[in-house]
């Protein structure tokens, strides 16, 4: 019996993400009272794994192979599995993103494995495995009992606190899915901006919404957002309206984030707009109407037009930096 | 060539979720039913592709798990314009009881790309679409924002960390279906509302699947703490408070 965790890796990298759930995963295993096994696929050097010892991996499968190249979910799901029989694990952690999403549902079928995904907190027991997760688009936490012997758990980013807890670490090489890629996936093109501060990774982040007027308006948005470190973001309507790139786009058909901190600025607050957002520790409302639904949500609010309010925020952060 | 939308109905998003026998089950009383977004988009998409006759899709079908009381939903797809529906008639428990019920239905017809919403604004699991496609053993592709039908390929454009891909995918396959795939949901005309009346829902006995999983108790998320309001032209002091309440910058 033990806990897997499958780490992702950005071109040979973990980021944060990756020991959040390292982080997790030992919370877990230390409830199972057992240790963590990571599943690692693609090509990541050994100094850069040993850094899940850091927080309790006991043990690292490293599948680097013909396979393993192209992100073909059906594989990944199949060389998860097989490192889970390997291990005979029985509770399975990933993240909650993009890939998570991709691979969780496959590896389910595969193994008869129940999944309780976007989770944040550690499971309230472990026999019977009971667990809460956001459903209704952050309106509720359902506690959901996984029935099944093998359990699958993704967890949603920025909601676990790393926790330290240096392991000693073997690696192995583990041989994967030895009938190679599936060859129905053809990558025809790829764009990727490297280097730019993701917003699904961002602490804090800046969002503007109609309230901003214009995308002229723009330029204190982003300055805000570079002088603290943050990404910025922005509500539907401006999207919709081309003012904003869609991958900025916070909310429940957009992105759903957890920051620490997270600047509403000119967005009223719509059902739709907070289930991406209400996750975030942090919220910050500055917007014309006093009855906004935003400062429900909202911790510390401004009441006045965003863009005239933004601009002198900006200058009492560079006078608060330069103090 | 067809296409299988797979839909799922949720309350509107402007609903107040309740809940009801000590907050065991939803309170169904006073929802307004609709199709799930993504749902809605992917049927949208779906639709665009038949009305272009160089795409090649001849038939665009709709599949719901789920009781009779459902079909208005089902009725609502025919209206936007689905030439037919399946029902598999049994209550939806979990994400893999439907994905299970879903592979089913699949193999008894005759379909080459399946699209499935990447989540439902409910459960919020983004897991039915990529069981299906294992159930199937077909491809899957998470995220995908853009579907081109060419030479017999699926095109779609999938959404990575800090980027995309462009990928040619073999069909069948399942495509999941994120925001982007079509720009608005394309609203039920009256003549199409005329129309669905007479349109087909195949219901289809379910198998025996059991759920994996099972909510047991509803609650409401944590309450936030009253907002506390800054006057808009001492700007500082909120910059103090974030710094020295809430430390978070």
């Amino acid at each position: 019996m033990s806990v897997l965790l499958y780490t992702e890796n950005w071109e040979g990298k973990f980021k944060k993400l990756t020991f959040e759930l390292a982080s997790y995963a030992s919370g877990v295993a230390e409830m199972l009272g057992t240790g963590v096994t990571a599943v690692s696929i693609g090509s990541v050097d050994d100094q850069e794994l040993k850094k899940l010892g850091e927080y309790g991996v006991g043990k690292i499968l490293k599948a680097d192979n013909e396979a393993t190249g192209q992100f073909d979910t059906g594989v990944y799901a199949k060389i998860i599995a097989d490192a889970a029989d390997k291990e005979n694990a029985e509770i399975i952690i990933m993240a909650n993103n993009n890939a998570g999403k991709a691979i969780a549902p496959r590896l389910s079928v595969r193994l008869k494995a129940g999944v309780a995904s976007a989770v944040s907190e550690l499971p309230v027991s472990v026999s019977p495995f009971f667990i809460k997760k956001r459903v209704f688009s952050g309106n509720a936490v359902a506690g959901t009992e996984i029935k099944t012997e093998k359990k699958i758990v993704t967890l949603s980013q920025n909601s676990f606190d790393l926790a330290e807890k240096p392991a000693d670490i073997i690696i192995e090489n583990f041989d994967a899915a030895a009938g190679g890629p599936s060859g129905n996936i053809e990558v025809r093109e790829v764009e990727r901006q490297s280097g730019k501060l993701l917003l699904t990774d961002a602490e804090i982040v800046v969002s503007g919404g109609r309230g901003m007027k214009s995308p002229d308006n723009w330029g204190p948005i982003e300055e805000f957002a570079k002088l603290l470190g943050g990404a910025t973001a922005c509500s539907r309507p401006v999207s919709d309206e081309g003012w904003r790139p869609h991958e900025e786009h916070t909310g429940q058909t957009g992105k759903i984030i957890a920051p620490n901190l997270y600047f509403a600025i000119g967005i009223s607050g719509a059902t739709q707009h907070l289930a991406g957002i209400s996750a975030s520790k942090v919220i910050v409302a500055i917007n014309n109407d006093k009855d906004a639904p935003i400062f429900d949500a909202a911790q510390y609010g401004i009441v006045g037009d965003a863009s005239k309010v933004l601009p002198k925020l900006v200058e009492a952060l560079k006078e608060a930096k330069s103090a | 060539m067809n296409i299988l939308v797979c839909i799922s109905q949720v309350p509107d998003t402007t609903t107040k979720v309740k809940f009801t026998e000590n907050n065991t089950k939803l309170d169904t009383g006073g929802i307004q039913w609709v199709i799930n977004p993504w749902d809605e988009l992917s049927l949208t998409r779906a639709l665009e592709l038949k009305d272009d006759p160089s795409s090649g899709v001849q038939k665009v079908s709709v599949a719901h798990v789920g009781p009779a009381s459902n079909e208005a939903t089902i009725r609502k797809a025919l209206a936007i314009g689905a030439d037919d529906a399946y029902r598999v008639d049994t209550d939806a428990l979990d994400a893999y009881q439907v994905a299970a019920q879903l592979a089913e239905l699949v193999k008894t017809g005759s379909f080459d790309i399946i699209l499935c919403g990447i989540e439902s604004s409910d459960y919020n699991g983004s897991n039915v679409g990529g069981m299906l496609a294992e159930f199937l053993d077909y491809t899957s592709v998470s995220g995908i924002s853009q579907l081109e039908i060419s030479e017999g390929k699926a095109i779609v454009n999938r959404e990575i960390d800090g980027g995309k891909e462009s990928l040619a995918v073999s069909l069948p396959f399942v495509g999941i279906v994120q925001k982007g795939i079509a720009k608005e949901p394309r609203i039920a005309a009256m003549r199409g509302i005329m129309m669905a009346r007479k349109k087909p829902i195949n219901v289809t006995a379910a198998k025996d699947i059991a759920p994996l999983t099972e909510v047991k108790e509803f609650e409401p998320p944590k309450p936030r703490p009253a907002c506390k309001f800054v006057d808009p032209d001492n700007p500082a002091e909120l910059i103090e408070l974030l710094q020295n309440e809430a430390k978070v910058i």
